[in-house]
């Protein structure tokens, strides 16, 4: 079989897989939030894949691969900024565009990855923003900042000549949307009942913990596309090395999570093991092609710890995060990053100092960013559901629908 | 007449059911409640121990005959006991009149 045909199978293969992760978010935030507001939750997922692909195909592809910077930051995007531009010869797709993959397989499987940087927001603010609120917040980030950032490195930009390596988007995509998610849940508060009126904290539990488990596994597998997919080609060492980094990062932050967990709280919590598992993924994404699978372990492992830790951290800062997405995306995302200088084939002070000003100018951009959109829109038209709104429910305030209506919330005539 | 509402342990209800039914009382109404008591269930979640005092039990409402109440209390007091705080209640009212449906009868003929 001719090579670009055969990497080009996987890759849209690892494409399909990377958008199956918006299943897994979805059935993860919905079970890991009350009944009352799945409808809300959904609303906010489908809405983000389906918005997070027409803008990436409208603006943020070209965003995200200008070809050239303005003053070395910019991308430059005063041509060709609007619309896919498939490069046609003669009316039929060029081939020649990569050996790898083809233009449009290119555009839809970063298309995938845009998405979930927006998604790991609405799992944060979930259960009090406004349905309008977050819309408005995620096509404005969605539409600028994911694809600046991107840029700045798989764009080839300033990053990428400093020698930042971020393989499948610990930073670009995970920390991306971890800052967005800290500061909407800082701006936004804590859910009514988060916090005692003396700072105690209040457990709100999860109504569906079987669809929480359901959207962690599908999110693992989808894992296979987001860092096998990122080896931009069917490399057969790279891509098997990658997928064994992967699940074994993903193993080892599970385990660790779940006994840690458990010395500390006194029980078996799966929704920290279930985090953990997510840490474990998310910290390795940065390095998946560098890592040794002893490496991976050793990153999963600490991944475990940052979640237990960070999820208790969040809680001490009186934010109201409900899924973990802080202590998952975020932290673990700065881990991973910064674990590209710890371990494996580019570890080194040199290496570890460039991740570390990766993470802080991105970091910087995107709490300023997101600081700007979420304080703008407070200001204006509001970010959060008014008390009676949110305590009711919002899938009854702000879609007149219930989740589960034969359940014994709303009268049947028959 | 009186009436016999029990609460007891969901746990119970299977062993309260077949004695009932052995001591002759085979009709009566059963619902899930939720209530407040001595019991506490111990949860944690994400490091948050909490404990509620919101627990699930079954409440039966039997109807029987004046005779009948005295083995009837016996027989749940029985199979609905585990010896442990929480194993419920019981509430005895008079009942005024009772009427089967389909014959109109009244008075204990109606209760069997």
């Amino acid at each position: 079989m001719d090579l670009l045909t055969a990497n080009n199978i996987w890759m849209m293969i690892c494409t399909a897989l990377v958008f199956f992760m918006h299943l897994g978010f979805s059935l993860l935030e919905v079970g890991l939030t009350r009944q009352k507001n799945a409808i809300n939750i959904l609303f906010k997922n489908v809405f983000i894949i389906c918005i997070g692909l027409l803008l990436y195909s409208l603006v943020g592809f070209n965003l995200m691969y200008p070809g050239t910077f303005l003053y070395g930051v910019i991308p430059d995007y005063f041509i060709g900024l609007f619309g896919l531009h498939p490069p046609i010869v003669d009316g039929v797709l060029d081939l020649t565009y990569n050996e790898g993959y083809t233009y449009y397989t290119d555009f839809l499987f970063q298309g995938m990855f845009a998405a979930t940087a927006a998604t790991i927001v609405s799992g944060a603010v979930a259960e009090r923003i406004k349905l309008t609120s977050f819309m408005l917040f995620s096509i404005i980030y969605l539409t600028f900042v994911y694809p600046i950032t991107g840029s700045w490195k798989w764009g080839g930009g300033f990053l990428d000549q400093l020698g930042f390596y971020d393989f499948a988007g610990s930073t670009l995509v995970h920390s991306v949307g971890g800052w967005a998610a800290l500061v909407g849940i800082y701006l936004l508060g804590a859910r009514i009942g988060k916090f005692g009126s003396d700072g105690t904290s209040h457990a709100i539990p999860g109504h569906n913990i079987p669809l929480a488990t359901a959207g962690v596994f599908i999110l693992w597998l989808g894992w296979f596309g987001f860092n096998g997919g990122s080896v931009l080609s069917a490399d057969p060492s790279l891509t098997s090395l990658t997928l064994v980094t992967t699940c074994l990062a993903a193993a080892a932050g599970g385990v660790s999570a779940f006994l840690i967990s458990t010395f500390m709280y006194k029980n078996y919590d799966l929704t920290m093991f279930l985090n953990g598992i997510l840490g474990g993924l998310v910290g390795i994404t940065a390095g998946a092609d560098q890592m040794s699978p002893m490496d991976s372990v050793f990153i999963g492992l600490i991944a475990g710890v940052v979640i237990v830790f960070g999820v208790a951290l969040v809680d001490k800062l009186k934010l109201d995060d409900p899924v973990g997405a802080v202590p998952v995306h975020l932290l673990c995302g700065i881990w991973g990053t910064l674990a590209v200088g710890v371990f494996g084939n580019m570890a080194g002070l040199d290496q570890f100092f460039t991740q570390l000003t990766g993470v802080a100018i991105i970091g910087a951009f995107c709490c300023i960013t997101a600081f700007l959109i979420f304080f703008t829109i407070k200001k204006t038209m509001g970010l959060r559901m008014d008390s009676q709104g949110e305590t009711e429910g919002l899938d009854i305030h702000e879609h007149g629908m219930d989740a589960y209506a034969e359940f014994g919330l709303s009268d049947k005539k028959y | 007449m009186k009436k016999i509402e029990a609460i007891i342990r969901k746990s119970k209800f299977d062993e309260v059911k077949k004695a009932l039914h052995e001591t002759g009382v085979n009709f009566f109404t059963y619902w899930d409640v939720t209530g407040v008591g001595n019991e506490k269930q111990g949860h944690v979640y994400r490091g948050v121990s909490y404990s509620t005092t919101d627990i699930q039990r079954r409440m039966l409402s039997i109807v029987v005959s004046d005779e009948f109440l005295d083995r009837t209390l016996k027989v749940i007091f029985e199979a609905a006991n585990t010896g442990t705080v929480g194993d419920g209640k019981i509430f005895i009212s008079t009942i005024d009149e009772t009427y089967r449906i389909r014959t109109r009868e009244g008075g204990t003929d109606s209760l069997s």
